[in-house]
């Protein structure tokens, strides 16, 4: 907006308090929040290192059942978080993208709105809620459908082992978990296949392309970086997800790949939530030591899933 | 559903009508689908008539709509051809997988509303959890400590957000400083509730320790606000930086062609302007807030007790409280604890709801003309 011109010498606008004031005061709430995120980190992992410590394991009780590592004691942590969520996008990827489909190129015009809001309204549904269904519905109703692949299916190592009476199995934590990241993905999945160019639908369906056929060959295509971006902050979230899995599942920390059984591996987040309110001294410090390690997790994929959008931005405009 | 006319069949037919031959009516689909479904529940009918279960209606349905696609496949592939036929089988797999996303949504509301309904009286909006054994109690302790805690919050979240988003439109356009808040503002979305609750757990316990302060008073509803601002502002910053980015650039420089100054600008014209919209934003980003519970539970803690200071004691919020009432399931009082929780989760969702249906009324009723 400054147009100097060659002659001219440049004006200076008046320096006004007014404005010196409103500079200050946005510039400052910007860098606080650069702040608060160094905060963030650099407090947790102050607060954290006293569980890295050698010598850490004679003050915690938590460290004491783990072999006195705190590698040890996190691992199986680790281990469940990740299967966890991964469980559950193996349920949410396919049908989210179904709706996305549906919603963008299936469904009438006039219905695709509030289909979409229906979808959304998932999305507004506290966890605890979420914890509260999975773990009086929905384990109870799907217990004996676990009842009888555990008799049908057992050879299958993932179905083996003694099968859960209540049902608040690990497979049911990541159908909660699932159906919670669900709307995540569906918005933005849809997002995606409505920027998909007019054109090319047209130009699929105009050469006689069934309608699967034009999703195939002119949407897919083009969604795909969007699609997999979606599904890494999809899984952002049902990594970050504490109470729907401290409620539902009957945790107790092994590493299995078992899903049907009570014997569950526990994930980070819900250790936290059922350990943290008892706990003291240098317990506090391990767990939040465990904090810190899953901020890193779900840092690391969402940092993917951002470059993974950036790349697509810089290559696909 | 699906629309015929727009392709011609795999394989013409000779001296024949090519255009509707060779392809199934329309009508064809919803009659599978009707016939599948009652083919199915007659079997399970026989099968749990006998039985001393009862019916399985959960596996009827389920066969039933197994059977319809599979029907429609077969059926499609004999008079259609594959490219056809493939095509119905997408059509049939997308459309169950929005119907079978509605399943949780209206299970999940369905028992909400029907279990919630048994404590959604007058004792529980007007008694706390003091004394109470097997039955009786209330949730007006949770429900004043959630619009506390969440008050407290947004009167911290707001004014950063929102300057923080002046900044990246107004003055941080391309600047180093506004591309790494840009950045880090995208991390922070992804910061998991519980950690926001160990931040602010350990922010108060160092500032305590810094100041020589017992530990005793570490769990307070103030912490519980910091460690939702923490999620709450990074939802701010986006959705109010959306909402200035849209207001036209004619509106400012016809405002500093006037002579206006420019903090008077931002104040006069521009905030107006995207009023209803980061108004919008900001009731979404509370009702996001307003149900978490994993960083309440950890800096605000729970209590039985009404506490009206955010400063002193730890303070109930509605979520907390459904999650606590859920595991307190012990003895005689075991039912009535269950139906608190409901009950919680009912309210819970109900504020969560009115909140957002107020935002998106906000949005339609005080859009700028001409946006829309």
């Amino acid at each position: 907006m400054t147009a100097d011109t060659a002659t001219a010498v440049p004006i200076r606008a008046k320096q006004r308090p007014g404005d010196s004031v409103f500079k200050f005061l946005s510039t400052f709430s910007g860098s606080l929040i650069l702040a608060i995120l160094a905060a963030v980190f650099l407090f947790l992992l102050f607060q954290g290192m006293p569980a890295l410590l050698p010598g850490a394991a004679e003050k915690s009780s938590f460290l004491q059942h783990a072999d006195g590592s705190f590698l040890a004691y996190v691992w199986p942590l680790v281990f469940g978080t990740l299967w966890a969520a991964l469980i559950a996008l193996v349920f949410a990827v396919p049908v989210s993208i179904g709706i996305a489909l549906f919603i963008t190129h299936y469904a009438p015009r006039k219905l695709a709105q509030t289909l979409g809001y229906i979808i959304d309204l998932l999305a507004a549904v506290p966890s605890v809620v979420f914890g509260l269904w999975g773990a009086t519905v929905l384990g109870p109703f799907l217990q004996p459908f676990y009842a009888w692949l555990g008799e049908n299916a057992g050879w299958i190592p993932l179905f083996s082992g003694t099968v859960s009476a209540t049902g608040r199995t690990i497979l049911t934590a990541a159908v909660v978990l699932s159906v919670m990241c669900l709307p995540i993905i569906t918005a933005l999945t849809r997002e995606v296949f409505l920027q998909t160019p007019r054109l090319h639908e047209e130009a699929a369906l105009a050469l006689g392309a069934t309608r699967w056929e034009m999703i195939k060959m002119a949407v897919l295509p083009f969604a795909r970086s969007g699609m997999v971006s979606a599904i890494m902050l999809g899984l952002g979230r049902a990594l970050g997800e504490t109470m729907a899995v401290a409620m539902v599942l009957s945790a107790t920390g092994v590493v299995s790949f078992e899903l049907l059984t009570s014997k569950n591996p526990s994930t980070i987040a819900a250790n936290i939530a059922l350990t943290f309110p008892e706990a003291s001294k240098l317990d506090i410090n391990v767990l939040i030591a465990s904090g810190l390690v899953l901020f890193a997790i779900t840092l690391i994929v969402n940092s993917i899933a951002r470059w993974i959008v950036a790349r697509r931005s810089v290559g696909g405009k | 559903m699906a629309t015929l006319h727009m392709t011609k069949p795999a394989t013409p037919v000779a001296q024949v009508n090519t255009l509707t031959t060779g392809r199934l009516p329309k009508w064809a689909p919803w009659a599978i689908l009707g016939g599948s479904f009652a083919v199915s529940i007659a079997v399970f009918a026989l099968i749990g008539g006998s039985s001393e279960a009862g019916m399985n209606w959960a596996g009827a349905l389920v066969v039933g709509a197994i059977v319809s696609i599979v029907a429609q496949y077969v059926l499609s592939l004999v008079v259609e051809g594959t490219r056809q036929a493939a095509d119905r089988f997408v059509t049939s797999l997308v459309t169950s997988a929005f119907a079978l996303a509605l399943l949780p949504l209206v299970s999940l509301l369905g028992t909400l509303v029907a279990n919630g309904l048994a404590r959604f009286d007058a004792t529980f909006f007007s008694s706390s959890m003091v004394g109470v054994v097997t039955q009786g109690g209330g949730g007006i302790h949770a429900v004043v400590g959630t619009l506390i805690i969440t008050l407290i919050a947004t009167v911290i979240s707001v004014p950063i957000g929102l300057f923080t988003s002046i900044y990246l439109v107004e003055y941080g356009q391309g600047g180093r400083l506004g591309k790494a808040i840009t950045f880090f503002v995208d991390v922070m979305t992804g910061i998991p509730s519980i950690v926001a609750g160990l931040f602010a757990y350990t922010l108060i316990v160092m500032l305590f320790n810094a100041l020589g302060l017992p530990l005793t008073n570490v769990r307070t509803g103030f912490a519980g606000a910091l460690a939702l601002s923490v999620l709450m502002i990074p939802t701010v910053v986006r959705s109010s930086e959306e909402m200035i980015r849209l207001v036209p650039m004619d509106l400012r420089e016809a405002s500093y062609a006037l002579g206006v100054p420019k903090w008077a600008t931002i104040a006069k014209i521009v905030l107006p302007t995207a009023l209803a919209g980061i108004t919008t934003g900001v009731m979404l980003a509370i009702a996001r807030v307003i149900g978490e519970s994993a960083p309440l539970l950890i800096a605000a803690g729970y209590t039985l007790y009404m506490n009206y200071s955010a400063f002193a004691d730890p303070m109930m919020s509605l979520p907390v409280f459904v999650y606590r009432s859920y595991t307190q399931q012990v003895g005689a009082g075991a039912e009535n604890m269950l139906d608190l929780a409901w009950t919680g989760a009912l309210v819970l969702l109900l504020i969560v709801m009115l909140l957002n249906l107020l935002a998106r009324l906000i949005a339609k009723l005080f859009a700028p003309k001409g946006s829309r």
